[in-house]
């Protein structure tokens, strides 16, 4: 369970280690689909919403490598934009969940008290809310715009940053250079930025791949719902969606998508497996 | 059973009985709050403000948030769980048959997927290291890494498109024998067992191998007690606790499966219900839904508190 704060000792730097034949797998398939994220309309072969096969639901072929859709779009060339919303989507969610997780985790931590327990209390709530119920109904109150799913995404999984953060601030807390801070008579926001993030920055880092891997399958069981990103827009899970009849005679159109999330999530997830113990232990 | 026991358990449970009330506050907010007028919308664009006014005041919209909470709140107790805007049907008469469906679904994926999760996560990592281990691991980390609408469409293709074995979609009113009912609860109950086991062998095998590494254990090693001793008899009765709570935390993997399982197979359970309810906005609906699966999961982590505090040895 708790096992003090094994990260303390933050001198080596974050590049120094060496990193398995897994993890560097596993880091090039992300690094590949953040470039064809990136530089998707450069990558892909046909324009996004352009009709190119007669027949839908096309086999594959040499001119449209992942068969077409249930229009007779190319399905690669959806992935490749997909790419883009399901990476961006996910990255600004898991940004913006982590930043409050840490910053009230860290308050929660240095301030203590009634603050610390009313957050504690409210955050262990929110975390007993199942996360896709709690997407249904906001996605219900607020819609799926794209910065709403953003923010809704984030709102979910900040109450399970939170917790990581405050189990990890609170037991650097105790640690005499912190004792020594208060007692020099600084301030609650120097102890949080100088003294207590840079102890725990490298478990939250390794949290927040984790957290990018929930929140990649939330959105795509939200759009694969329907709920998610909305047509003409369509991200992996709702490339799924409207593919979804094709299923029945085993169309890429259905298959491939599926897999882009599935090399995703695995990627990110054996990743942090085969990050060096150091990075990745946690102490709670 | 003493005193200290009891008034931790009773701790417990006022500490859930609180949760519930904050999770439903925050499940009505969530929808009480949005933009736009529901009585306008229900009425239509051509509504005349006259009407809107009336139906405001007939569904006591005008009325201060915390009022409107506390009136849900007391309707929910007594049964009285309002009416759907959509079909003006009453929410009890809509849930109450898709509640048993849903409860089917998920009891009957319980009784298969717990004794067969814990077999596996409990051996493994007894035989932690060994080729066993290894392949239920990486299996186990594949399932949880992917959506579960991908485990569904994978079983959909592999028994229903390429073996031909089952049917792709399972409706419930064309069940005539005992095997047209194991046929149609075949393929969602699979894939319900698949993502949830995953879940709870990953939680069982990490709380195992926990206790399995404490000092007492260590002592039992070097005492020279058998392997199976070991853990039968000094590991097992301590790692209940941690395990029991491992499978309620799965269990609510349950409930984000059958979101998506039920949708996939079309199965008339109380996710369908709900996902249809958010699809044409029907706010009583998704609240009552909402808070009957947040007050199911609730239920299942505390017993299991309970029982992990009643198991705790050293509180006996």
């Amino acid at each position: 369970m708790m096992q003090g704060a094994p990260s303390i000792s933050a001198a080596t730097g974050f590049f120094g280690y060496r990193f398995n034949l897994v993890g560097v797998l596993a880091f090039l398939v992300i690094l590949f689909w953040t470039v064809v994220a990136l530089f998707a309309p450069h990558i892909a072969p046909y324009p996004v919403g352009k009709i190119v096969d007669m027949d839908y639901f096309g086999p594959m072929s040499s001119k449209l490598w992942l068969g077409s859709d249930y229009l007779g779009r190319d399905v690669l060339s959806r992935i490749i934009y997909g790419a883009r919303y399901t990476l961006g989507i996910a990255l600004a969610g898991v940004l913006i969940a982590s930043s409050c997780g840490v910053i009230f985790g860290m308050a929660a931590a240095v301030i203590g008290g009634w603050f610390d327990a009313a957050l504690s209390r409210f955050m262990d709530a929110m975390i007993s809310i199942p996360s896709k119920l709690f997407g249904l109904v906001i996605v219900a109150a607020v819609g799926s715009s794209l910065p709403a799913l953003i923010l809704t995404l984030a709102f979910i999984y900040t109450p399970g940053s939170y917790r990581f953060a405050r189990a990890l601030a609170v037991n650097v807390n105790t640690m005499d250079f912190i004792t020594v801070a208060r007692v020099r008579g600084e301030n609650t926001l120097y102890l949080a930025v100088s003294e207590i993030l840079p102890n725990i920055i490298r478990p939250v880092l390794a949290d927040f791949g984790i957290r990018f891997v929930f929140i990649v399958l939330l959105l795509s069981g939200l759009s694969f719902l329907g709920l998610g990103v909305q047509p003409p827009l369509a991200d992996w899970g709702a490339l799924v969606h409207e593919n979804i009849q094709g299923l029945s005679f085993g169309a890429a159109a259905v298959i491939a998508p599926s897999l882009a999330i599935a090399s995703l999530t695995i990627s990110v997830n054996l990743l942090i497996d085969n990050l060096p113990r150091k990075i990745r232990d946690r102490s709670a | 059973m003493n005193s200290e026991i009891a008034r931790m358990v009773a701790k417990r449970l006022v500490i859930a009985v609180i949760t519930l009330l904050i999770v439903s506050f925050a499940v009505f907010f969530a929808t009480a709050m949005l933009p736009g007028d529901t009585a306008s919308i229900l009425l239509g664009q051509s509504a005349t403000p006259e009407a809107v006014a009336g139906l405001r005041q007939a569904m006591h919209l005008d009325d201060p948030a915390m009022l409107r909470f506390l009136r849900w709140g007391l309707g929910f107790l007594t049964g009285d769980l309002g009416k759907s805007y959509a079909n003006d049907m009453p929410i009890s008469v809509l849930v109450s048959g898709r509640f048993v469906n849903t409860m089917e679904l998920a009891g009957i994926t319980a009784l298969i997927s717990i004794p067969f999760a814990l077999t596996l996560g409990i051996t493994s990592a007894v035989m932690q290291g060994s080729l066993y281990d290894r392949v239920v691991t990486i299996v186990t980390i594949g399932v949880i890494s992917v959506p579960e609408f991908m485990v569904a469409s994978t079983a959909v293709l592999v028994f229903a498109v390429y073996l031909k074995w089952l049917p792709a979609i399972s409706l419930v009113n064309e069940v005539h024998s005992l095997y047209d009912l194991l046929r149609m609860y075949a393929m969602p109950v699979m894939t319900l067992t698949f993502v949830v086991s995953a879940q709870i062998i990953r939680m069982t095998r990490a709380a195992v191998i926990e206790t399995l590494s404490t000092p007492y254990v260590e002592m039992a090693r070097l005492k020279g007690a058998s392997r199976s001793r070991i853990v039968l008899r000094h590991a097992l009765p301590n790692a209940l606790g941690p395990i029991v709570n491992a499978l309620a935390l799965s269990l609510s993997y349950l409930i984000g499966g059958v979101i998506i399982i039920e949708t996939i197979f079309n199965y008339p359970g109380i996710a369908k219900l709900m996902v249809d309810a958010v699809a044409t906005r029907d706010l009583p609906l998704i609240q009552t839904c909402a808070v009957i699966f947040c007050a199911g999961y609730l239920i299942l982590i505390t017993i299991a508190d309970i029982i992990a505090i009643i198991s705790n040895p050293r509180l006996r």
